[in-house]
């Protein structure tokens, strides 16, 4: 990525980060720190043993807006992802390099809490993957490991209030007790999406959230993320540009580990300026 | 093909004609493999029949004894000692405790087999002659304690007659059951001619009846009145055993699995670790006998042919099955579950303990219990740490002398006395597949309970 480029980026997301603040501090002025966050990574380069899975990567993802991360298999997309809440830390002979920053502070900081991390930052993933325990333990666990919740009551408070949130409590209020794994493909993945909103994240990410459900469900989803969007913000990795059109205001294309594009959604799929964008929005390649 | 006219037989193809040739191939051999393991499991299923069978047919009459019906009388005259000492008023408890001493001292220098004798006789019909060493060889040689202890505990049975239920000898047992030749002439019997009669007679007449041999269960094992042989010693050290066995095997197992498979960090060390755990399995048994002979009794001089040092060397073989089980189990818990944990900020250890553990429990459970069955039956590492000693005692704890079911399994097979012994090497090898058998429906059950649970 070259200089002029890098310039041009800053520039486009600090203009989106200050018509997003001026948005939000209008429908919700008490969070005003909140507004602020926002991730940036530098050079991020991610090796699998002798393998070099992405080639310094370098984007800014704006606070309450849906940044979309699209591309053909293996474009390190996920891999990227990833590297945000560190879940490659748990893979064998994997290398971060490069820097991570959320609120401007290192992410990969030795003295930084790879828990506390993972709490700040959310994470639901490709096939949804509920505790094989009761709706109510899978939302509640978050807060009852991170001690968010002072008494039961307050727990309970928690646990319907990340439900609603992710538009699942009507579906199960009458049956808290029961499995998470026994409701349907698409109620799994919200029920997902509560568990992770329950521990208060300021980040969500999303891998193929979609990906195994059917066109209803993901059509609820993608309802959700957009409601979810006005509280935190959502990076999402996904193989569809349709959805990426449809939930995202930004939209990053990688391309065999290299950050090819990125900015407004409706530039990348209108206007994009490389040709290998062109060609994967076209469906030439991918 | 959906035309609307159906189209006219096609001539095969050259490439048809190839496939079928080559299909006509494939489905003879698959025929062939599918005959061939038919005929495997036929033979081991054959083979298990044929044992079970076996022991079956020698094992279950053991269940049942030849037990002597005899009313014995304590006839002061035979008896011939005073009637037990009473505290009299003023005496020292002192005293009273000598005295009774003394009774006790004198009833136990009595000739009890007179008593015995005595109650034969008035058992036999009216007339019959034989010998009071003929007439002796019918009760098991234990009789007499067994009279004498009833009197000892109540003297007041003095001059009383009493109803006993007594074991009669192992020979008597085997001609009632009729595995002696009969026959075979006087000089090749084991029991005298009188006695055989007098046996018959008393068989006839409801004297003699087989009764379950409780004395199988309840008795300790014995040479001098082997009719009283039982498993009571052997079941209760092999269960000191396993309770050393469970106390240590389980926990050590189950946490080295946990640390190897979760937290330990992968590099040459415990490489080489892992594979030394999986040759650990393969090592013989009777190598981790020398092992406890060597390290536990000799160099820390615990006692020998106790179920502590058999629990310990048991424990160091189960070990190996439950590390290699519970780390196959935490390999198969699927990455999606430790993701969805650590993605909601869980440390490694939350992960571990509050959703990979509760998912593998019923696995590493089965796999508990497959182990300690293993080290039930096991027999060769006991016998070098002296646990193959005659034991006539129940085992008061894990450092008594004791012996095992299977190795007391051994030592019946191996006894001197085959016509008798055969029967209960059987019955205690039907003991031990019971036990078995009980564990393994154990370890099925809880597995489905706790899966269907999940």
């Amino acid at each position: 990525m070259t200089n002029t480029e890098n310039a041009k980026m800053d520039m486009v997301a600090s203009k989106i980060m200050t018509t997003q603040q001026s948005v939000s501090a209008a429908m919700n002025p008490i969070d005003s720190l909140e507004r602020q966050l926002r991730l940036t990574a530098r050079d991020v380069t991610v090796h699998y043993g002798a393998k070099q899975a992405l080639h310094g990567i370098s984007i800014d993802i704006p606070d309450r807006a849906v940044t979309s991360f699209i591309g053909p298999s293996g474009c390190g997309k996920s891999t990227f992802l990833r590297c945000i809440n560190r879940m490659n830390d748990t893979i064998e002979g994997a290398r971060v390099g490069g820097t991570i920053k959320l609120d401007g502070e290192d992410i990969y900081d030795p003295s930084l809490d790879v828990v506390e991390l993972r709490a700040r930052i959310g994470m639901v993933f490709q096939k949804p993957n509920p505790f094989p325990k009761s709706i109510f333990d899978n939302v509640a666990y978050g807060p009852r490991i991170h001690g968010l919740a002072k008494s039961k009551a307050d727990l309970e408070e928690i646990v319907v209030s990340s439900l609603r949130k992710a538009g699942l409590f009507e579906e199960v209020k009458d049956r808290l007790s029961e499995p998470g794994t026994g409701l349907s493909g698409g109620q799994q993945q919200r029920l997902c999406i509560a568990r992770a909103i329950a521990v208060g994240p300021e980040v969500i990410l999303m891998d193929e959230p979609c990906s195994a459900l059917d066109p209803i469900a993901t059509a609820i989803i993608e309802e959700l993320i957009d409601e979810l969007r006005e509280n935190y913000t959502i990076v999402i990795v996904t193989h569809s540009m349709q959805q990426a059109a449809r939930v995202s205001q930004k939209t990053a294309f990688f391309h065999l580990g290299n950050l090819i594009e990125h900015g407004d959604t409706e530039d990348i799929f209108t206007n994009p300026v490389n040709k290998q964008t062109q060609d994967y929005i076209m469906g030439r390649i991918g | 093909m959906t035309d609307q006219t159906a189209p006219a037989a096609k001539q095969p193809t050259q490439r048809t004609l190839q496939i079928r040739a080559s299909l006509r191939r494939r489905h003879l051999s698959e025929q062939i493999f599918r005959i061939m393991g038919i005929i495997a499991i036929c033979a081991a299923l054959g083979f298990v029949a044929l044992l079970f069978t076996d022991v079956l047919r020698k094992g279950i009459p053991a269940f049942h004894q030849a037990t002597l019906h005899l009313d014995i009388t304590f006839d002061p005259e035979i008896i011939g000692v005073d009637p037990a000492p009473v505290q009299i008023a003023g005496q020292s408890a002192a005293d009273f405790n000598a005295a009774q001493l003394a009774w006790q001292r004198n009833v136990a220098m009595l000739n009890w087999n007179n008593v015995i004798t005595a109650a034969m006789t008035e058992a036999a019909p009216e007339g019959f002659e034989i010998d009071s060493r003929a007439l002796l060889a019918i009760p098991e040689t234990n009789a007499r304690h067994v009279v004498r202890e009833a009197f000892v505990a109540d003297p007041s049975l003095l001059g009383q007659t009493h109803r006993f239920d007594l074991l009669a000898s192992a020979n008597v047992d085997n001609w009632v059951k009729g595995n002696i030749d009969r026959s075979l002439d006087d000089s090749r019997q084991q029991l005298p001619a009188d006695t055989r009669g007098l046996v018959d007679i008393l068989v006839e007449n409801g004297t003699i009846t087989q009764d379950f041999a409780w004395g199988l269960f309840t008795n300790v094992d014995s040479r001098a009145a082997p009719a009283s042989a039982g498993l009571a010693g052997a079941f209760m050290g092999s269960l000191y055993m396993m309770l050393v066995v469970i106390v240590l095997a389980v926990p050590i197992g189950v946490a080295s699995a946990i640390y190897l498979e979760e937290f330990a960090p992968k590099s040459r060390l415990t490489d080489l670790i892992e594979v030394n755990i999986n040759n650990l399995a393969a090592v013989p048994s009777i190598v981790f006998g020398l092992l406890g002979a060597a390290v536990f009794i000799n160099f820390f001089g615990l006692p020998r042919s106790a179920p502590l040092v058999g629990g310990l060397v048991l424990t160091l073989m189960t070990l190996p099955t439950i590390i290699i089980a519970t780390r196959a189990a935490l390999q198969a818990v699927s990455p999606a579950l430790r993701q969805a944990a650590l993605g909601l900020g869980a440390s490694k250890t939350q992960m571990v303990f509050h959703h990979v553990l509760p998912v593998t429990f019923p696995s590493i459970l089965t796999a508990t219990i497959i182990g300690v069955a293993q080290a039930l039956g096991e027999t060769a590492p006991l016998l070098l740490i002296g646990m193959n000693a005659f034991v006539a005692s129940i085992p008061g704890s894990p450092v008594d002398q004791a012996t095992a079911l299977p190795v007391q399994i051994f030592l019946w097979q191996g006894n001197e006395n085959r016509n008798f012994f055969e029967a209960r090497t059987s019955a205690a090898i039907m003991v031990l597949l019971g036990l078995m058998i009980l564990l393994n429906a154990v370890a099925i059950f809880l597995r489905t309970r706790l899966e269907r649970r999940a």
